[in-house]
């Protein structure tokens, strides 16, 4: 290839530039992120059945749904606090599965932290008090990507690990059923 | 079905050979040498030790010896072809059912997984209920249990039923009224602590054990006063001798294991508090030695680089006094455990003819894979031989005693390793097996499972598990995940083998009229010759059968075989808690190995009762 010319070098180069530019185009990186809240929103319903005019929830905005460093720490903490134990790489485990479609105390970013933070009465713990707030807001951002519910170029890409569930970023959408029968597991 | 044509041929020429093939009555029975004489009003000639006495099934191995043998000749190889469903009773419970139904004073129990209801049912009308009793768990212990909500049975005693709750209840009823005479808590599901295994009453005291093993739990085995419920003695597995009972009395037989402390020593630093070493198998008692034998599970966390040393007493087997719970010896089948494989497995008290010098030993199928044969006075190691594709060990040197591991497949923090045989849950699992004094067979129920094994960081947080491992599984050699192996403990060989679908996670029971019963996980009910391995009958169940078979003479003096199905536990879990299969390493790893069974089977809790017409 010592042939090639000046012009097709510099083309070349040109287009690698380019190419390296539009590889950059991930998410906008925004470094200092405030979690959404403080605490479990206190307004949160678990069932859509209001007698009456429904009362409307206060949807939070996690800017940690959109800051892929987030989401991976959120995937880092998943391991470090031993969720995979329960709920494995999203297919579950000792608890019920994470990447699909059955939401048994709701998908919203309230309500996952909800249940981290309060417990839920089948087995899951209470980590209120154990977990930093902004921990808990991450992790819950990173357990909306196991089930394809975060824009892809947030949702961790691969694994350094044994391949386990497909990757975040490949899962499919799901969904979520907020209001469906129980989920198998928590049948009687 | 390209096996009905078949099964009906064998039907009709069993149906009419069965004048030429005599059950085997009770003249024909070997005695069993060594085990002393029989008893007015037995069955049979075998001697109370081997086999459940008197037609009765009153703790769930049957005996004390944890043969699951019955000396009943109604239903013989001859005439199994005939059995028809006569009952059956719904648990009301959808979760694995691993449970024995416990027969005794005409009436059984049946111990339901989480929320544990124990029903009373009443024989002399049969499929009515007496009573029920509910102990209403924290329904929180379900977080914490590592393997399905399961609940192994109850053990009845002197006019009283005793069972283990999920939450860590130990509780007597009364098995007339089922009104309760005393409940003990022995543990903490907020340190991760369940109990799920079948007690056993030794002497006036209540044997049970913790589970927990995943979730970094300390491993212990409690003595409870059967009249009060209080606590007589407990034996940790981890730890101090103080606290092991380990005292004057214990003469390990390999000079190894004859140190003070062992429980310390072979741990880092405070490691051997959060070691694991639990009691969720079968317990075995020897009258005439006055000893209990029982396996300690896995130590924690699953990652050995994170606790050099041997690990002591986990995956191990004690012999210890049931007055006071001192040791007597021990020997750790897996020193340094390498891959989960927990030595809870039931160990068979046999009297065999050993190279010409009878011997009492102790039979157990590891799940490393091997079958041991051990002098259970001393707990020498006579035989160690594999009943399972094996590429994690090299054998058992039995000059030390200690099991050879094979350094490729040794995990290592980060690395995944492959084809690691046998499994994480083993060559086989808890799925106990029965021994026929007839045959002089075992009757082995287990998987052909390979896995891949990645040992990560594990941090310990109480009530969380502790594992610190990725794994999947994978069929073995051939293809099939599970076997019926008969095995001849003094050869060392499987006499036959029969291959199955899934893994068998059922327990096995022999009778003396030559029938092997089994169950498998897409639901079939099998009755097999226990000389051939010929399959004479079976039944479909409407959900996969992982629980243990038993037999017992009703009130009308006709012989019965009960089973539970209801599909579950560790390998079930895809099918009981709804995993998805798109995670080879849901279900700690078992969901890869099991991806089918959803399409073979669904959830259910029904206990199925046959006999003859």
């Amino acid at each position: 290839m010592s042939s090639a010319s000046p012009d097709a070098r510099s083309l070349g180069i040109a287009l690698l530039v380019l190419a390296a530019g539009l590889g950059c185009e991930r998410e906008t990186r925004r470094f200092r992120e405030l979690p959404p809240t403080a605490t479990a929103d206190t307004s949160l319903r678990l069932s859509p059945l209001q007698p009456g005019p429904p009362v409307r929830q206060v949807r939070l905005k996690s800017a940690y749904e959109g800051n892929a460093y987030a989401v991976s720490e959120g995937k880092r903490w998943f391991s470090q606090f031993n969720c995979v134990g329960c709920h494995g790489h999203g297919g579950g485990a000792m608890g019920p599965p994470l990447m699909d479609d059955e939401w048994i105390y709701g998908s919203d970013p309230e309500n996952i932290f909800a249940t981290i933070v309060q417990g839920r009465p089948n087995g899951m713990p209470a980590f209120g008090g154990k977990i930093v707030t902004g921990q808990v807001w991450q992790l819950v951002a990173y357990i909306r990507a196991m089930s394809g519910l975060l824009r892809k170029d947030v949702a961790p890409g691969r694994d350094d690990a044994l391949y386990g569930a497909p990757q975040e970023q490949a899962t499919q959408k799901q969904r979520p059923l907020e209001s469906s029968r129980p989920p198998q597991s928590e049948q009687p | 079905m390209a096996r009905a044509p078949l099964a009906v041929g064998a039907i009709v020429v069993l149906a009419c050979s069965e004048s030429q093939l005599p059950p085997p009555s009770a003249e024909s029975l070997p005695a069993n040498q060594s085990l002393g004489a029989s008893e007015p009003g037995l069955d049979t000639v075998v001697p109370p030790e081997v086999g459940a006495p008197d037609g009765e099934w009153p703790i769930a191995s049957g005996d004390y010896a944890n043969t699951r043998f019955s000396g009943l000749t109604q239903i013989t190889a001859g005439n199994v072809a005939r059995l028809e469903v006569s009952w059956t009773f719904s648990t009301g419970v959808l979760r694995g059912q691993e449970a024995a139904p416990i027969v005794a004073e005409q009436a059984m129990y049946v111990v339901t997984p989480f929320p544990n209801i124990l029903h009373a049912l009443d024989l002399t009308n049969p499929g009515s209920t007496r009573w029920s009793y509910e102990p209403k768990p924290e329904s929180a212990a379900q977080g914490v249990a590592c393997c399905d909500v399961v609940n192994r049975g109850a053990a009845y005693a002197d006019g009283r039923v005793f069972f283990n709750t999920l939450d860590n209840n130990t509780i007597a009823v009364d098995a007339k009224t089922g009104k309760v005479i005393w409940r003990t808590r022995l543990g903490d599901i907020n340190r991760g602590e369940t109990m799920t295994m079948a007690p056993l009453v030794v002497k006036g005291k209540v044997l049970v054990g913790n589970s927990g093993g995943e979730l970094g739990v300390r491993g212990w085995i409690t003595a409870l006063d059967a009249a009060s419920g209080t606590i007589a003695w407990r034996a940790y597995s981890t730890g101090p001798d103080e606290e092991v009972l380990l005292g004057e009395r214990f003469k390990p037989f390999y000079s190894a294991d004859r140190e003070s402390d062992l429980g310390v020593k072979s741990w880092p630093g405070d490691a051997w508090k959060i070691g694991g070493g639990n009691v969720w198998g079968f317990v075995s008692y020897d009258p005439g030695l006055d000893l209990v034998y029982y396996g300690t599970a896995n130590p924690g966390p699953w990652n050995p680089d994170v606790r050099p040393g041997d690990n002591k007493w986990t995956s191990a087997v004690f012999a210890r006094d049931p007055d006071d719970g001192q040791g007597v010896w021990a020997y750790q089948w897996n020193p340094h455990d390498l891959f989960d494989h927990d030595g809870i497995n039931e160990n068979v008290l046999l009297d065999l003819d050993w190279k010409g010098t009878p011997r009492k030993v102790l039979v157990h199928a590891d799940r490393n894979g091997y079958v041991y044969v051990l002098d259970r006075t001393s707990g020498e190691v006579l035989s160690a031989q594999p009943f399972h594709f094996i590429t994690a060990y090299r054998g058992v040197d039995l000059r030390t005693g200690r099991v050879q591991p094979v350094s490729e497949k040794e995990p290592k923090t980060g690395t995944v390793v492959r084809m690691i045989c046998p499994s994480a849950p083993g060559a086989k699992d808890w799925q106990p097996m029965a021994w026929s004094p007839r045959t002089r067979l075992l009757y082995i129920p287990h998987q052909n499972l390979c896995m891949d094994f990645e040992a990560t960081d594990a941090n310990y947080i109480a009530g969380t598990p502790y594992v610190g491992a990725n794994v999947k599984y994978y069929a073995g050699p051939g293809g099939h995940r599970g076997e019926l192996s008969a095995w001849d403990p003094v050869a060392g060989k499987a006499v036959w083998t029969l291959k199955e679908r899934f893994p068998v996670w059922s327990g096995t029971l022999t009778t003396a009229g030559d029938v092997v019963f089994y169950g498998t996980m897409d639901g079939w009910f099998k009755a097999i010759h226990a000389r051939t391995g010929a399959e004479l009958w079976r039944f479909k169940t409407g959900s996969g059968i992982i629980g243990q078979p038993v037999t017992y003479r009703g009130p009308d003096g006709k012989q019965y075989v009960a089973v539970l199905a209801g599909v579950g536990g560790w390998s079930g879990a895809i099918v009981s808690a709804g995993l998805d299969p798109r995670d080879s390493t849901a279900g700690g790893g078992f969901v890869n190995a099991m991806k089918d069974l959803p399409q073979h089977t669904t959830k259910g809790g029904m206990l199925y009762v046959f006999g003859l017409p």
